[in-house]
């Protein structure tokens, strides 16, 4: 299969998948029986469309083999057969039906891990061997995480609802973090792991439903922004032989400036609500990044005041080391190291904290203090495309890009 | 749906309590009680639980029954009552735990089915 065929399939799937799955919900009233019939109908598709191709009413197509599962699966409850018989193509819903959908994939009763997975299979018609592989997860095991979710929404009752106004808060937070967590699965993946690149396709698509569906959210448009700011910078981020190329280093003229622009515009439209929250701001700050003509142009002032304010709202020691980085550019290496100080206990597994230090020695002049902290951070990462970043710093051999 | 309200104490928990001013004490169990007659139309029974030192367990999986002193997991966290509750959903059961002002730790169980 070529990539686009790959990823028009994909795109078919999404766009369909949720929509089926919500209106067999609304039918049958049964999440895990209307969830197992998409993705009968899911795998169906996937081991024809690639040879007959995409059907022209891919919606139908799916539906028809639902249906006709479902009617045959469900032959000896009556009232499931009653109740599909009525259904119709195409399926009419309200849009809540899917937020519905959504907010039950990622109900807090659930563990984060299954949250995902229920997400991706549910919403966006990932068929389990392909979440597996994407989370280098065995297919089985992936298999249990999901049905021990679907039992316990159906053994404990998690109600099939958006929650109430009091709750809704706390509870977006959440379907926000299943979003954040499969964007950085997908962005921070490498080549070893194509599958899971895939997820930032998933990751943004979920997040402008959402949008589409919540308009009103600020921090729905806010991650929306954030991811696509970040996809803007794609082409950047590797060279020619796939290594990772730092954002200080990268070539700037490789990034979408449309997709930066209109995922600006929708930042400045959530802004203007003046609610803002933990998404905005890091997409406020990417978007300084992206404003920046070079990294020496960079507005250092006004992202560190934007960390300030991060912190203020969702205080952690991993915002903290990044605004000693803006610090840094700000005040000077100094100021920056005595900010990392005061983290040393926090951070000392963490690799980023002692890549970091290593940069800030180098610039303090300090060679062998540097050497060893790209050292220590070697030890502490698992993702190929840093570890290769780190092993050209310390053999003295990753190149930095001058500004033009 | 029913479920059931666990109620779990932890040390720190205790050592509170313990350290609390009769007054103190009073306005906790007020609280207590406000809960209580919150959700009055939920609740269809419940107790508190004398302290872990008086339980007794007895296992029956070792042939003869054997009688041992105390919880059946020794911890710093202890069931230290429970309520049973009849709501619509999981979400009504959650919302009444969070809102529980007594013990730290609440855990929220459905109820199978109840003996004839």
């Amino acid at each position: 299969m070529t990539d686009a065929v790959h990823n028009q399939l994909a795109r078919v799937v999404r766009e369909n998948a949720s929509q089926l799955a919500a209106s067999l919900i609304h039918v049958t009233g049964d999440f895990a029986t209307a969830e197992d019939l998409v993705q009968d109908a899911v795998l169906a598709a996937l081991r024809h469309w690639p040879a007959d191709g995409i059907p022209e009413r891919p919606d139908s197509w799916l539906f028809t083999v639902a249906r006709r599962r479902g009617l045959d699966v469900l032959r000896r409850e009556h009232n499931y057969v009653t109740k599909l018989a009525q259904l119709q193509c195409p399926v009419q819903q309200e849009p809540d039906e899917r937020l519905r959908l959504i907010f039950t994939c990622c109900h807090p009763a659930l563990p984060r891990q299954a949250q995902i997975a229920l997400t991706l299979r549910v919403v966006c018609g990932l068929t389990t061997p392909q979440i597996a592989r994407a989370f280098l997860v065995h297919e089985t095991t992936m298999a249990q995480r999901i049905t021990r979710a679907k039992q316990k929404i159906k053994e404990a009752e998690i109600p099939y609802r958006i929650p109430d106004d009091d709750e809704l808060g706390p509870r977006l937070t959440e379907v926000l973090a299943v979003i954040y967590l499969l964007f950085n699965e997908g962005y921070l993946s490498t080549a070893e792991r194509a599958q899971a690149r895939d997820l930032v396709d998933d990751a943004e698509w979920l997040a402008s439903l959402l949008h589409e569906l919540m308009p009103s959210e600020p921090e729905v448009a806010g991650l929306l922004a954030l991811i696509r700011l970040h996809r803007a910078r794609a082409a950047a981020r590797f060279d020619r032989n796939g290594h990772l190329v730092l954002l200080q280093d990268q070539d700037r003229s490789l990034w979408d400036r449309e997709a930066i622009d209109k995922a600006g515009q929708v930042l400045a439209r959530a802004a203007k609500q003046q609610r803002p929250g933990p998404y905005q701001l890091q997409a406020a700050i990417v978007a300084c990044h992206a404003d920046a003509r070079c990294w020496q142009d960079t507005d250092w002032e006004q992202i560190v005041l934007l960390y300030d304010m991060l912190l203020h709202l969702a205080p952690s020691p991993v915002t903290h080391l990044h605004r000693a980085i803006a610090l840094r550019y700000r005040s000077g290496p100094q100021a920056a190291m005595s900010e990392l100080d005061t983290l040393a206990s926090e951070l000392d597994r963490y690799h980023l904290y002692h890549a970091t230090r290593a940069d800030l020695w180098r610039g303090l002049g300090r060679p062998d203090e540097a050497l060893a902290a790209d050292r220590r951070a070697l030890e502490l990462t698992a993702n190929p495309a840093e570890q290769a970043v780190l092993q050209q710093r310390i053999s003295g051999t990753y190149r930095e890009e001058p500004c033009d | 749906m029913k479920y059931v309200l666990l109620f779990v104490e932890t040390e720190q928990f205790t050592s509170d309590m313990a350290a609390m001013s009769p007054s103190e004490r009073e306005r906790a169990y007020d609280r207590v009680n406000e809960w209580f007659a919150n959700h009055a139309d939920k609740l269809r029974s419940g107790s508190k639980l004398k302290p872990p030192e008086t339980a007794t367990t007895v296992r029956l999986d070792r042939g003869e029954p054997v009688i041992t002193d105390g919880p059946f997991v020794e911890g710093k966290e202890v069931v230290s009552g429970y309520v049973e509750i009849e709501v619509a959903d999981l979400d009504e059961a959650l919302q009444a735990a969070k809102t529980w002002p007594g013990c730290p730790v609440v855990e929220v169980r459905p109820i199978a089915f109840e003996p004839v």
